[in-house]
């Protein structure tokens, strides 16, 4: 009887369990918050641009979503099947209904010295001196919304594991339409030239957005006891807000808004605060950084002793993989711990 | 082979088969609303789930003020009282995260909503807390995200 159970079982299971795979479903799930459900592009770069599209082998695609983009924010899809990866790839597709190119897995031999001096003078501006790419993300706080794309990183494992020889050769040789790419035959390099850039970027060590994820050995919370009051500890902490150059938002409890007026617990007291110039920084660099905020520093009192503590920025750092936002959350953790120090002095 | 164990590894290659989804730190959804109505889901749904809005930052309102210009931009507090206070007592070194908290923003006529995975919440509690409570939490904030994400 079990035996037939189980088979009952597996059948209703099977054709679930062999289906293939929804790409239109999978991207929703996975891509569309960042790429928008119709891959025009926010957080991340506008898929749906048919130059894109049309210069992107599938190859290039499935690396990217399996590898991701180290320190550049688009995080590595590696627990999707093959199977699902290909989907989503079909999925994309389908916007442009044009053949995805195919590229020789040949490697372009050139003079990385020569390119090396072709890149200062014609990608650096926009890619970085040192292949870092463009700044910040793709929304309303990082820049304007007509551009549409921000400079990818060259210098980037990612993209280095992700792009053929050939692949980068198409893209220097016709440029991308729609984007500040443009063609460098048509600025004038010759096909040489090009091939001297793809030797070059190819020289990359795919390291210039590295992101350390160290996590695991920081501590998710800086925290210091007081050898004050309460009360006295709270006051220490609000002048050593403003000794840091930011502005007391407000004080309250832990409990406030959560429990009845009057049932809070008073041994458990946030301050929050805020330097809105670096607030409006952050934002630019990456509009998840509401995840930090406010900015609070949490003052509690527990059978006699007396506790400040806040947030580690590094430690949350690390799940946002920004290599430009590892460094605002390395300057935050410095003003966090300059308040806790402050206020027990 | 017998009967009894080809079912068995039957099942256990389906099982191999089927990956589990995996671990996202961060949670992100897109709605096709508008902030203003993309903000109202979400509060409506986070209360239909049992959980009590604390606070609303108003993140953008505090950078117009001072000159600067910016989208709609908050984030949402919210919790369960007797949650918060079982978490305050067993696990202080999570009291910094709490309460937990959702990032909403406008994109255009669109809205992004970001929130840190609870299982990162359960990584900083340890053994001192029971994993069962984030796992709730992370259902809940899918389930409000899909709220969210579907509603027109």
């Amino acid at each position: 009887m079990r035996l037939i159970c189980g088979f009952l079982l597996l059948s209703c299971w099977l054709p679930a369990a062999m289906a293939a795979p929804d790409g239109a479903g999978l991207f929703s799930r996975y891509c569309a918050a960042c790429h928008g459900d119709k891959g025009t592009g926010g957080v991340g770069v506008p898929l749906a641009l048919p130059s894109f599209l049309d210069s992107v082998d599938d190859r290039f695609l499935a690396t990217t979503i399996r590898d991701g983009r180290p320190g550049r924010v688009m995080p590595a899809f590696d627990a999707l099947s093959d199977a699902q990866i290909r989907a989503i790839i079909a999925f994309i597709r389908g916007w442009v209904h044009q053949p995805a190119p195919a590229y020789s897995a040949k490697p372009v031999t050139g003079d990385a010295a020569h390119g090396r001096a072709l890149f200062a003078s014609h990608c650096a501006a926009c890619h970085g001196s040192n292949g870092e790419g463009g700044k910040g993300t793709g929304v309303t706080f990082s820049r304007h919304r007509d551009l549409p794309i921000i400079a990818p990183g060259l210098n980037n494992s990612g993209f280095l594991r992700a792009a053929s020889d050939g692949m980068i050769r198409y893209t220097l040789q016709h440029g991308r339409a729609g984007t500040p790419m443009r063609s460098f035959l048509e600025q004038g390099l010759s096909e040489k030239d090009i091939d001297d850039l793809v030797s070059f970027i190819r020289s990359f060590d795919g390291h210039g957005t590295d992101v350390h994820k160290s996590g695991a050995r920081l501590s998710a919370t800086l925290s210091v006891e007081s050898p004050y009051s309460l009360k006295d500890t709270v006051e220490n902490v609000k002048q050593a807000i403003t000794s840091q150059n930011f502005i007391l938002i407000r004080t309250d409890t832990l409990e406030h808004g959560l429990a009845k007026p009057g049932e809070e617990n008073p041994h458990q007291v946030i301050l929050h605060f805020c330097n809105f110039h670096f607030l409006y920084q952050a934002l630019a660099v990456d509009p998840r950084v509401g995840m930090f905020l406010p900015c609070r520093v949490t003052v509690t009192e527990r059978n006699g002793k007396v506790t400040i503590s806040s947030i580690n920025p590094e430690y949350l750092s690390r799940l946002f993989n920004n290599a430009e936002l590892n460094e605002y959350c390395k300057r935050m953790h410095g003003v966090y711990r300059d308040i806790l120090e402050e206020a027990t002095l | 082979m017998k009967l009894r164990q080809a079912v068995v590894l039957l099942a256990c290659l389906l099982l191999c088969g089927m990956r589990p989804v995996f671990a996202e730190d961060i949670i992100m959804t897109r709605s096709v609303l508008p902030f203003p109505e993309a903000m109202l889901a979400l509060q409506d749904s986070i209360t239909a789930h049992g959980y009590t809005v604390s606070r609303v930052q108003r993140v953008d309102v505090g950078l117009t003020g001072k000159g600067y210009k910016t989208d709609k931009y908050r984030v949402v507090f919210a919790g369960k009282i007797d949650e918060i206070r079982m978490l305050a007592a067993h696990a202080p070194q999570l009291i910094p995260y709490l309460p937990p908290k959702i990032s909403i923003f406008a994109e255009g006529e669109q809205t992004i909503l970001v929130t840190l995975n609870p299982e990162v919440y359960a990584d900083i509690a340890g053994k001192d807390v029971d994993p069962v409570l984030f796992k709730r939490w992370e259902s809940d904030l899918r389930s409000i995200f899909h709220d969210v994400n579907s509603a027109r």
